[in-house]
């Protein structure tokens, strides 16, 4: 029986239930009779390899897809919930994995638009008052005036959150929250949440890979594969081990690819005093000095906004530099499709799906971006051989494990993981990079796939590559790097290598003091 | 004082007069046209919407004797249009421009085959707004006969100016039009709101029409229009998407319209077809200085001329 949403929205956290849900995509089985009990105020985890179903399962709770098979019980009764708003009507509410904030918008009309009882017309000076006295008790601080499309990914995820705060959710689904926040970052904010869990405030699902998250912050867990549950529990009676295993479907051994002791080459890559201004024409790069070296990779750390995106696009080509030089191998880099051939300069951008596929095309066509000008692509004149695309494209997604229902699948119907897989095997499968920048290359991947990207990475460092690693992840900058840049208001600040480092100073010269 | 001694003034007279009785069509459809955009699409078919509304604002002030019955009914016949346009544009894979001038060819051939039999007879005109009583000058006095569709702009202007920062229907028209993504995620019916948005933009652009048929010039011939529904889109490009900048852009590209016939009632009239062609210059030199290849426009809705 399906019983209409109440009149009011909940005060007290919910209790939720899942059972028997299925959800096909065509033939394809997302997820496949899955089950889970979350309890009023637990934290609860979902975790899973890319592309297992946990976006799609939550999307079904949200209203955003609708069930196959199953039912959704709230509070003992089964519910209907067919879009957003009626999930909004029970208390729930949703960060999403990929961001929901209006580019145009400012940060406080991002937050006012999220309520669904917005009046007709709003009273901004009463509404600015609600804002400021909500700010103060908020766990991170934001801009208001701040349009969302000038945010750095770190800052667009804590709207995000303080969105759902602002709303007063009783329930909250995370979709991978922290993947662009540092450790500090991400603790800070789960800390928060697990605080207001204990409060009796919320009850919290959260989709992570990371088991540190896991183990540190919930309660109980579930664990997906294939769209099927293959096992779960209280976190306290599991180990890092069995989690792993009931992802991966048996025991495995970790595999991680030695830093081969090898002295750095010749230059390759050399920014002399780049200059590079925002989308607002304020200066985001200020002067920059940097000088990578074959064979080793240098990491550059620091909190999201003090220009990073900004000069993985000027390498990138997207965004013009306003001052200064890019040399490659000593000579001057424009950053042209010419350019990157001749002197093998690859790239892993950040938010891949924005900033380096068409998602509309294949994920075949996305894959031969690199390579469909060239022979054997290309045919005789401008001819693009449709069959060595498939062919070309088939041998990387096997080799670099993107799972995707067929080669012409677009690339925005893959899971993110799998977007960032397909991106990887772009710009690594040919094996002729020489200079290879990455941008928080492991952004949302599961623990199988980072393991085997840092592994890609070191193994390039190891041919000789030099690569400019640019990351919010001090972990990962650590384990990788063989020199550590921190940068801070566009410029680079300090360094170190990763034997000598403390990362106390880091945080300091982080934060630009 | 009579009219040869005004000279020179004549066509600074001329051309404010001009600002205003030709800006007005302008301001109408680029107001229509800037909500449409907001939503993230484009509707050329104003120029066809102009037509249609003229058309029946004139055949329906003749029928009942009463002008702003006419201009209720230009804009119903505009919000029909406008609809149409949604509705196609709402459908997988029909593209905005492409649904537009099809609309545009539609709505006028429509407006020419309704309004046939409205060439002759003459309708009541809308009365306009003597403000220049206090004038001797017959010119003057002219000059400042305002339409009071004129008057209905302006304060539409400001209000969708301030409709698009603090109602929930303009805030969800700027989510729908920038990121329809993130709308869909905040529950708002993108199909829905769009829906609504070009239906009131076209209803917009109907009205500006009756100010053609009904006021300025003030009679149906097919010729009404000489494409001010067309560079209404490249004035909500100049005008940054914004409602009041739209006004003072209107008022540019009317008194540019006036120039040549304002000269030429002063008897200069070498260049007279040049300066007839002001408003199309305007346009480029205003484009080419504003362009930036650095900067994304800014106010441009970020789904404009994106499929979906
Ligand atoms: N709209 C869609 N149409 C077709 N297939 C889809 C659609 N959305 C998701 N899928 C497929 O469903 C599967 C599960 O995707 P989902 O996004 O739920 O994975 P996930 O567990 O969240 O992975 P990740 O950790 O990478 O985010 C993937 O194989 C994906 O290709
Ligand atoms: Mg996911």
């Amino acid at each position: 029986m399906i019983i209409p949403p109440p009149p009011g929205r909940p005060a007290a956290p919910l209790d939720l239930e899942l059972v028997q849900v299925t959800k096909r995509f065509g033939s394809f089985v997302a997820n496949d009779r899955v089950s889970l009990k979350i309890p009023s105020g637990t934290f609860h985890a979902l975790i899973g390899e890319n592309g297992a179903g946990k976006s799609t399962l939550v999307k079904c709770i949200m209203g955003f897809h609708t069930a196959d098979e199953g039912d959704v019980i709230i509070g003992g009764h089964s519910r209907d919930i067919r879009s957003p708003a009626d999930a909004y009507q029970f208390g729930i509410g949703m960060v999403y994995q990929h961001f929901t904030l209006v580019p145009a918008m400012t940060v406080a009309e991002n937050l006012v638009l999220s309520r669904p009882d917005l009046p007709a017309t709003i009273p901004w000076e009463a509404e600015r008052k609600r804002l400021n006295a909500f700010m103060r008790t908020a766990p991170f601080q934001v801009d208001l005036d701040q349009p969302a499309s000038q945010l750095a990914a770190g800052q667009k995820q804590k709207v995000e959150i303080l969105k759902q705060l602002y709303l007063e959710s009783r329930f909250l689904i995370l979709d991978e929250p922290t993947s662009v926040l540092t450790p500090g970052e991400a603790d800070e904010v789960l800390g928060l949440i697990r605080r207001k869990v204990e409060a009796g405030e919320l009850s919290v699902l959260l989709i992570s890979h990371k088991f540190r998250e896991v183990f540190g912050f919930c309660n109980s867990v579930t664990v997906l594969r294939r769209g099927k549950v293959t096992g779960g529990g209280l976190v306290k009676d599991l180990t890092t081990d069995d989690l792993a295993a009931m992802m991966m479907g048996g025991p495995r051994t970790p595999r991680t690819v030695a830093k081969a002791d090898r002295a750095p080459g010749a230059v390759a890559l050399e920014l002399k005093g780049l200059r590079a201004d925002k989308d607002s024409g304020v200066p985001a790069l200020e002067g920059l000095d940097l000088c990578l070296r074959e064979g080793e990779v240098v990491g550059v750390a620091g909190v999201s906004g003090n220009g990073q995106r900004e000069l993985v696009e000027v390498l990138a080509g997207q965004r013009p530099a306003t001052g200064g030089e890019v040399l490659v191998h000593g000579e001057w880099y424009g950053a042209t499709r010419t350019d990157a051939a001749r002197h093998g300069v690859f790239l892993l951008p950040e938010e891949p799906l924005r900033n380096g596929c068409v998602p509309a095309m294949s994920v075949a066509e996305n894959i031969a971006f690199r390579e469909f000008d060239r022979p054997p692509i290309r045919l005789a004149g401008c001819l693009v051989s449709r069959r060595g695309i498939r062919g070309f494209a088939q041998g990387l997604i096997s080799r670099f494990g993107v799972k995707t229902r067929s080669t012409e699948t677009p690339i925005g119907d893959l899971s993110g993981g799998n977007v960032q897989r397909a991106v990887l095997a772009r710009e690594l499968g040919p094996g002729t990079a020489k200079v290879l920048i990455a941008a928080n290359p492991c952004f949302g991947l599961d623990f199988a796939a980072v393991e085997s990207i840092h592994g890609q990475i070191t193994e390039a460092r190891n041919r000789g590559v030099a690569v400019l690693l640019v990351s919010e992840d001090l972990d990962e900058l650590l384990s990788l790097s063989d020199r550590l840049l921190v940068m801070s208001h566009g410029a680079i600040v300090h360094e170190t290598t990763p034997a000598q480092a403390d990362v106390k100073v880091i945080g300091h010269h982080m934060a630009g003091h | 004082m009579n009219t040869e001694s005004i000279g020179w003034w004549g066509v600074v007279i001329g051309i404010l007069a001009g600002a205003v009785r030709g800006g007005t069509p302008f301001l109408l459809v680029s107001l229509g046209e800037c909500l449409t955009e907001k939503c993230g699409k484009i509707n050329l078919g104003l120029e066809g919407t102009l037509l249609v509304g003229a058309m029946s604002a004139y055949a329906i002030s003749y029928k009942t004797g009463n002008p702003w019955i006419g201009v209720a009914a230009a804009a119903g016949a505009g919000a029909v249009m406008g609809a149409l346009h949604a509705f196609l544009v709402s459908r997988p894979k029909v593209n905005d421009i492409a649904a537009g001038i099809a609309m545009l060819i539609f709505g006028s051939g429509l407006a020419f085959y309704l309004g046939k039999p409205f060439i002759q007879p003459s309708a009541p005109q809308l009365p306009g707004l003597e403000l220049g009583g206090w004038s001797a000058m017959p010119q003057v006095a002219a000059a400042l006969k305002i339409s009071p569709i004129f008057l209905l702009g302006i304060a539409l202007a400001f209000l969708l100016q301030w409709a698009f920062r603090s109602t929930r229907f303009g805030l969800r028209v700027r989510a729908v039009g920038d990121s329809p993504a993130a709308a869909r995620a905040l529950g708002i019916s993108v199909g829905r709101t769009r829906l609504l948005g070009i239906t009131l933009g076209s209803a917009l652009s109907g009205i500006g029409g009756a100010h053609l048929s009904l006021f300025y010039p003030g009679a149906w011939t097919e010729a009404i229009s000489s494409g001010q529904g067309l560079m209404a889109v490249a004035l909500v490009i100049f005008a940054r998407w914004n409602p009041v900048h739209c006004l003072y852009a209107s008022l540019l590209f009317g008194g540019a319209q006036a120039i040549g016939p304002s000269l030429q009632a002063v008897g200069v009239s070498t260049g007279y077809y040049l300066w007839n062609a002001s408003p199309y210059v305007l346009t480029l030199a205003v484009m080419i200085a504003t362009c930036s290849t650095r900067r994304t426009l800014a106010g441009a809705p970020g789904a404009l001329g994106v499929p979906g």
